[in-house]
């Protein structure tokens, strides 16, 4: 692997809640390179966003807190900037894709107000050579005919296409990291397809390295190059995707794989994972998915286990793999 | 691979549920003062049948008019045109007493488990509920009842003392199956059922599902967007697309051999947990047409990768073709 652009050491972030602290990134390491795809796959409350959230510090406040850790941008790290050096790196250098684009726009200006905005801010354009640049991105999203599209307003475009506006305004330095959380999950199935491709593309164009954030294990064969599980704020699994699918190590991963209907394979029953997912304020000592593991044993309820090497490049959290 | 137990009808030959040419138009107002209408063909001149005890899965983006569908089904809207058949009776035309027969026969789990329950109800009184106000039942046989049914979907009988705020989403849901299934309905309407839920959790949603249907024989209208969730439930699976059904036919025919260039589509599009599936990249060009204005001939055509000349000015008719419906002028 090539020199990463973004790499995540050890990284916690706590959550204080009315009912004590919550760890909701817990020891979280990662990296990712140049061209690169790393999908964070997990449930609501594994800390997938959160973990997000922490790089480019905008952990909602004052509730939660990056208690330490670092997050090294291209070898700098951006846990020791002041929060105006952040407003620069913020978009400039990593930029978002959220689930929802409402929740990127603004309702009340057109959709080319707000893409020459980030276009002014990184590259000091203006008059006519920032509406031609704002076009020219519209176009880079596959928009039909931009120069219209910069006079509409946001609820004047179909979901899909408002993804899409995001997706110019995420590229418009380019920057050299995207995040994209869950950005297809509003979408309709042959959009959804659609805005894959597009992202690929952009990807290939720019050289992003890219956090991929879903639930959707269809997406993520498809998207990612390797693959990080999350369970209760860990990095339980983390692997090449292939590997990963093939061989998953640990009985998380598996049992997620199993759980999932597949098209072709009609099967009486799914194998379902028993239980709840597990409430952060209140984990168990040792393993967070103990309670649930089809493989549990004794010292999985005592101890957490470590990270443990299963092959090049794919570890796992779990005692079953620990060398005799 | 042994597909899910079919049972037989009753009264040999009459489906539970039929539906022909059933038809929704919305108005909707346009123009700066409102004064001018067009109508939404919501649904337009759609059939199928579902038979006792078996699943039929209805999918289609948002707007082809799934929840139309259902809602026309429920009774929660009128239809412009055609007939909903119930065992054999045409549910627009019963009286009184007929329509609360239907409404009983006829329940409903809904998205999302944290709207669709009474936060302030506890959850024996919810499940009770359609008791209290369809049966005669006294409280001890209501209680009774509860318990029953709260075991029915493996929750624990202390349940019922309970809030919904105290329970997950997958545990919702299933307090949410249980009160559908308090009156021994012969259909449920289940749209997006799991949608709403953790992915570890759908899993055994969709079993508890499918074992309540073999004990209970009761029918399912599936409503959901994944297409693989679909495919695994039911026994017929229709497409709807722009208020149309484009294909209808057997579950495994429409999952694994889609003939519609929609359906093709639709089933590339949802991508195969699979890193060594083969990638059938038909990808569609352009979104889904407004349904004030759909097009001309087949709804589908500027979108479709083998559109002819005549698909534009002509609409094509559900015909059979290899084991299943399909409404294309390709066959």
């Amino acid at each position: 692997m090539a020199v990463p652009v973004i790499e995540v050491k050890d990284l916690h972030t706590h959550l204080v809640t009315r009912w004590g602290t919550v760890k909701a990134v817990d020891g979280v390491s990662f990296s990712v390179g140049e061209s690169e795809t790393l999908g964070l796959v997990g449930e609501s409350g594994s800390g997938k966003s959160m973990t997000c959230l922490s790089i480019v510090r905008l952990v909602p406040r004052p509730a939660a807190r990056i208690v330490s850790g670092e997050v090294l941008l291209d070898g700098e790290d951006l846990l020791a900037r002041s929060e105006r050096e952040m407003q620069r790196i913020r978009g400039r250098k990593v930029a978002m894709i959220l689930q929802d684009p409402m929740s990127s726009l603004n309702p009340v200006f057109s959709v080319g107000m707000q893409v020459r905005e980030p276009v002014a801010a990184y590259h000091g354009l203006r008059g006519r050579a920032l509406g031609r640049r704002a076009a020219e991105l519209l176009a880079a999203v596959k928009i039909p005919s931009p120069a219209a599209r910069l006079r509409a307003f946001p609820h004047q475009l179909s979901g899909g296409m408002r993804q899409r506006v995001v997706g110019a305004m995420a590229i418009a330095a380019p920057p050299r990291l995207l995040i994209a959380d869950e950005p297809t999950t509003s979408l309709d199935l042959t959009i959804q397809a659609q805005y894959l491709a597009l992202l690929k593309e952009l990807q290939e164009r720019h050289r992003l390295a890219m956090i991929f954030v879903t639930h959707n294990l269809g997406i993520v064969a498809r998207m990612c190059d390797r693959v990080a599980v999350m369970y209760a704020g860990r990095i339980v699994e983390m692997g090449p995707v292939r590997e990963l699918f093939t061989a998953p190590a640990h009985p998380y991963t598996r049992a997620l794989m199993e759980s999932v209907p597949r098209l072709g394979a009609r099967r009486e029953l799914l194998t379902a994972i028993d239980g709840q997912p597990p409430d952060l304020a209140k984990l168990p000592p040792g393993c967070a998915f103990a309670p649930r593991c089809a493989n549990v044993m004794e010292r999985c309820r005592v101890e957490a286990p470590p990270e443990i090497a299963v092959s090049a490049g794919h570890a796992t959290r779990c005692w079953l793999h620990v060398p005799a | 691979m042994s597909p899910p137990e079919r049972r037989a009808s009753p009264a040999a030959g009459t489906p539970l549920l039929e539906v022909s040419d059933l038809t929704k138009h919305f108005p909707v107002r346009r123009g700066a003062l409102g004064w001018s209408t067009t109508l939404v063909r919501a649904v337009d001149s759609i059939s199928f049948r579902l038979e006792p005890g078996t699943t039929l899965g209805l999918v289609g983006e948002s707007g082809c008019g799934k929840t139309t569908t259902s809602k026309l089904i429920l009774g929660l809207e009128r239809p412009t045109s055609g007939a909903i058949r119930f065992e054999g009776d045409d549910v627009v035309s019963l009286d009184a007493a007929g329509r609360r027969h239907y409404r009983r026969a006829v329940q409903a789990v809904f998205q999302d488990p944290y709207a669709s329950l009474d936060p302030r109800m506890r959850v024996g009184a919810i499940v009770a509920e359609p008791l209290v106000i369809n049966t005669e039942l006294d409280g001890g046989a209501r209680r009774r009842r509860v318990a029953e049914l709260l075991d029915l979907v493996g929750l624990p009988a202390r349940a019922a003392e309970l809030f919904p705020h105290e329970f997950s989403g997958g545990q919702r849901q299933r307090i949410a199956i249980a009160r559908a299934l308090a009156l021994s309905p012969k259909l449920v309407v289940l749209d997006e059922p799991v949608s709403a839920l953790d992915v570890s959790i759908r899993a055994q949603i969709l079993n508890l599902l499918r074992d309540l249907q073999k004990r209970l024989g009761v029918s399912y209208l599936f409503i959901a967007h994944d297409l693989a969730a679909v495919a695994h439930m039911s026994h017929t699976i229709a497409v709807m697309y722009l208020g149309k059904i484009v294909e209808c036919g057997d579950a495994d025919a429409v999952a694994l051999a889609p003939q519609h260039p929609y359906t093709r589509a639709l089933f590339a599009a949802a991508l195969p947990v699979d890193v060594d599936g083969k990638r059938d990249e038909t990808l569609v060009a352009g979104e889904v047409p407004s349904p004030l204005a759909p097009p001309s001939g087949c709804r589908f055509h500027p979108r479709c990768p083998h559109a002819m000349p005549h698909c534009a000015t002509e609409e094509p008719t559900l015909r059979t073709a290899a084991d299943r419906l399909v409404a294309c002028h390709l066959y």
